[in-house]
């Protein structure tokens, strides 16, 4: 038996969860000053919500309606504890600081928001226990589907939170916007957590698939989020970047599983429309004096993006877009890159003699697509013994399936015979 | 909250340091510790001597050991100290963030925890 009312009162509650809860519960860690107790307190105002909202209806603000019942919740949750537990006075204190008028709604709940994502990235907390505190607290996913994301026990996740969770109260993180001055260090960090998602769904660097969109698109949805909440150039740059790439998501593999080269994929199925936006995001961020790494990538992708065809790709746009970028944020990897981008616009020796000059530093000695990029340009010389060796030393180093049977199959080509596995 | 900044440096570089650079050192250190004076983030500080001078004891079984040197050998070594009173651990880093050994060596920074004294008998 079921009716029809309570069915859509209990619609409503479920999309009153999906879009308030996550504010809820940053305004409640604010008001509480503890992760757990505001996550009880969320979870007891929803439970009230269902109880009381088919009889009284739905309050014109129900964000408001939930903060408030999810603090009195808590208050009586501290009272109840500081009776059962003798001496702890702190926390009886702490439910009357709490309940005291003064105490009032704030004006604007997106700042908790804010404060929840620098609270969660905070560089004195573990970078594997920022990543899983910010998809687990800011987005709302389970220990279980971090878990299963970045394919580790649930039990290491649920440790890596607990303790910087205990990090954060026992050495007293604070739950703030940094002021100005730190805000550019602080920024890169949330940043750097962001794409550390991204890339985790869009590269992922072990297990049978190539792509986990899961994880793109929580990476995408923080990047709007923090857009909306803070619109530097970085953030505009970074969100630009991942929905350029995304946007390729569907040509990248083939229906059989396998990946795509940019230049071989059909390009008929990137999605303008994310195109349109993130080409939109990065001139605006490139408009701004202060744009750095994320935007200069973002450039990078926006060049590819334009370009109908493979053919028609502006080489030398992306090779002085990679100087840029060099000079930005120097790293082997981007080297590697600007060498691949040169190889395209000078001929394939330019671009084997810059990977021969890292390698032989030193630099990528170990990193599977220096050897995959430096076989593909060999290939194209004719230099087939070197390319085979490449591949071969590719292989070696990558952990991840799908690309591993790229490797294989480009291997297989070089020998004249496939091998299939 | 009170955080205990530990100033970490290779000892082995201040005994090469030219006596000029090392006033200055020392200058940077006295300007450094009137500001968290004033600033009244400072509780106490000092420097200490090298580790050739520590000892550590231990007692295993109710048998003291003692030793020459210090706890654990490692590539930096703890030069001093400050206990600074602050707001909450990000007024902490940037206190510390200030230590002029915090440009050559680093500075860990540690939350003092609030161990509660049983009441006295009366």
């Amino acid at each position: 038996m079921t009716d029809p009312a309570s069915d859509s009162m209990r619609e409503r509650v479920e999309a009153i969860y999906r879009a308030e809860s996550r504010r809820v519960f940053a305004t409640l860690i604010r008001l509480l000053g503890d992760f757990d107790l505001a996550e009880e307190a969320l979870q007891n105002a929803f439970v009230a919500a269902v109880e009381q909202w088919p009889a009284q209806g739905v309050p014109a603000s129900p964000r408001a309606w939930l903060v408030s019942a999810g603090r009195f919740g808590a208050i009586d949750v501290l009272r109840r504890r500081a009776r059962a537990e003798t001496g702890l006075a702190e926390l009886a204190a702490l439910a009357d600081r709490i309940s005291t008028p003064e105490f009032e709604m704030p004006d604007d709940l997106d700042d908790d928001r804010l404060r929840l994502i620098f609270t969660c990235c905070h560089p004195a907390l573990r970078p594997d226990a920022r990543v899983a505190l910010t998809l687990r607290e800011v987005c709302g996913l389970t220990t279980e589907e971090v878990a299963s994301a970045f394919l580790t026990p649930a039990p290491t996740i649920a440790q890596r939170i607990v303790r910087a969770k205990a990090k954060i109260r026992d050495a007293r993180v604070p739950y703030e916007v940094p002021a100005r001055a730190e805000l550019p260090e602080r920024l890169d960090t949330v940043l750097h957590v962001i794409y550390l998602v991204f890339n985790e769904g869009y590269y992922a660097t072990s297990g049978d698939t190539l792509v986990r969109p899961g994880l793109t698109s929580e990476a995408i949805r923080l990047g709007r989020l923090l857009v909306e909440l803070l619109p530097e150039p970085e953030a505009l740059g970074l969100l630009a970047l991942m929905l350029l790439h995304d946007s390729r998501r569907p040509a990248r593999v083939s229906a059989a599983g396998e990946l795509r080269l940019l230049e071989d994929q059909d390009r008929s199925l990137w999605d303008a429309a994310q195109i349109a936006e993130g080409l939109a995001l990065v001139s605006k961020a490139l408009t701004s004096r202060h744009f750095g790494p994320f935007a200069i990538q973002a450039a990078i992708a926006a060049v590819h993006a334009e370009a109908r065809e493979a053919a028609l790709t502006d080489w030398a746009q992306i090779a002085g877009l990679y100087d840029v970028l060099l000079r930005a944020a120097p790293s082997p990897v981007v080297e590697l890159n600007r060498a691949a981008a040169i190889a395209m616009r000078d001929g394939p020796a330019a671009g084997v003699a810059l990977i021969d000059g890292i390698l032989s530093r030193g630099d990528l000695t170990d990193y599977a697509p220096a050897f995959a990029a430096r076989a593909e340009l060999c290939r194209r010389l004719g230099r087939t013994g070197d390319a085979r060796a490449d591949y071969a030393r590719a292989l070696t180093l990558t952990r991840q399936d799908t690309e591993r049977r790229f490797l294989q199959r480009r291997l297989g080509t070089l020998t004249g015979e496939r091998r299939d596995e | 909250m009170k955080y205990l900044c530990l100033i970490y440096s290779d000892e082995s570089q201040w005994k090469t340091l030219p006596p000029a650079e090392l006033e200055t050192m020392n200058k940077e250190y006295f300007a450094y510790t009137q500001s968290v004076q004033k600033s009244g983030h400072y509780l106490g500080g000092n420097p200490l001597q090298p580790t050739q001078t520590a000892t550590t004891v231990r007692v295993r079984n109710g048998q003291l050991s003692t030793t020459d040197g210090p706890f654990a050998e490692t590539k930096e070594q703890l030069g001093g100290y400050y206990l600074l009173e602050a707001r909450d651990l990000n007024d902490a880093i940037q206190a510390a963030s200030r230590i002029p050994g915090a440009k050559y060596g680093a500075i860990e920074v540690r939350p003092i925890a609030d161990m509660k004294m049983p009441d006295p008998p009366r």
